[in-house]
């Protein structure tokens, strides 16, 4: 099976969850995120190196400085099938109500 | 009348919470879910239909379904029971399976505790918990049980996903 990194791996870590909602709210460089975080500046770097991986964040050069900020059309994708995995339930639910009308 | 419809994900907790009202008894609303040939009704999102083929609703006993396409495809779905409290609650372990039906044991599973309660008005409060092991079998879970079965009945799911009454449940991203 193909294990290139998705999206889902992005979120499966709760530090890199942690490091997503911080992005959510600005662009910072990987010294700013890791000054977040309990763990070594390796660790939080490895962390930014798998989410650039899965495509959640985007490196920006700002002079000498990189900046890493959030993809937005990537998180979109996980709300993109949860949305259709709702949408599964809703129909399944409204097809068992009319089985129950005449049950 | 409301149905009360929460779909509610917890991805840090790898859980979905479903929550819904059946303006049914919870004996009926029970019986929709345990008799096989009932829950065929309703289970596939239609044209596809669902065709069971193991059925044995007991602690340790599997259900093994398919969701039949209008051109014959098959996806198969594959359940086994662990614990079950006859007329309230029922837990279950799902597998992905092969195109023959057989589970994939080393494959990711899920896990559901569903319960049904009675409330007033003769009607029927469901609770279902679903727990992935991993969060991407969530995508997969999409893929395999959905994807084909509503692209064939809605068309385009972009244009589903894109319309007013798809509201995004996870992520608030500005």
């Amino acid at each position: 099976m193909d294990i290139r990194r998705d999206i889902y791996q992005a979120i499966a870590d709760p530090t890199r969850r942690a490091i997503l909602t911080l992005l959510a709210v600005s662009a910072m460089t990987p010294n700013a995120i890791a000054g977040h975080f309990g763990s070594s500046r390796q660790a939080v770097s490895k962390h930014i190196q798998i989410l650039a991986e899965c495509g959640a964040v985007n490196q920006n050069q700002r002079g000498r400085e990189i900046y890493y900020q959030l993809n937005i059309d990537k998180m979109k994708e996980i709300d993109h099938w949860m949305a259709a995995f709702r949408k599964l339930w809703e129909i399944r639910f409204d097809q068992l109500d009319d089985l129950l009308k005449d049950l | 009348m409301t149905n009360n419809f929460v779909f509610e994900p917890d991805l840090a907790a790898k859980k979905i919470h479903i929550v819904r009202e059946f303006n049914a008894p919870v004996e009926k609303v029970w019986r929709a879910w345990t008799e096989p040939e009932l829950i065929e009704k309703w289970i596939a999102p239609k044209p596809w239909t669902a065709k069971t083929k193991i059925w044995d609703f007991s602690v340790g006993g599997i259900w093994l379904y398919a969701m039949v396409g209008t051109e014959g495809q098959k996806r198969w779905v594959y359940a086994e029971f662990t614990a079950i409290e006859n007329g309230s609650a029922f837990s279950s372990t799902g597998m992905f399976c092969d195109d023959e039906g057989n589970p994939v044991r080393t494959g990711p599973k899920s896990y559901r505790d569903t319960k049904f309660s009675s409330i007033s008005g003769n009607r029927t409060k469901l609770e279902s918990v679903i727990t992935f092991e991993e969060a991407a079998t969530i995508k997969m879970f999409v893929e395999t049980g959905f994807k084909e079965g509503t692209t064939a009945s809605f068309g385009n799911l972009d244009e589903l996903l894109a319309s007013e009454q798809m509201r995004s449940p996870l992520f608030t991203v500005k």
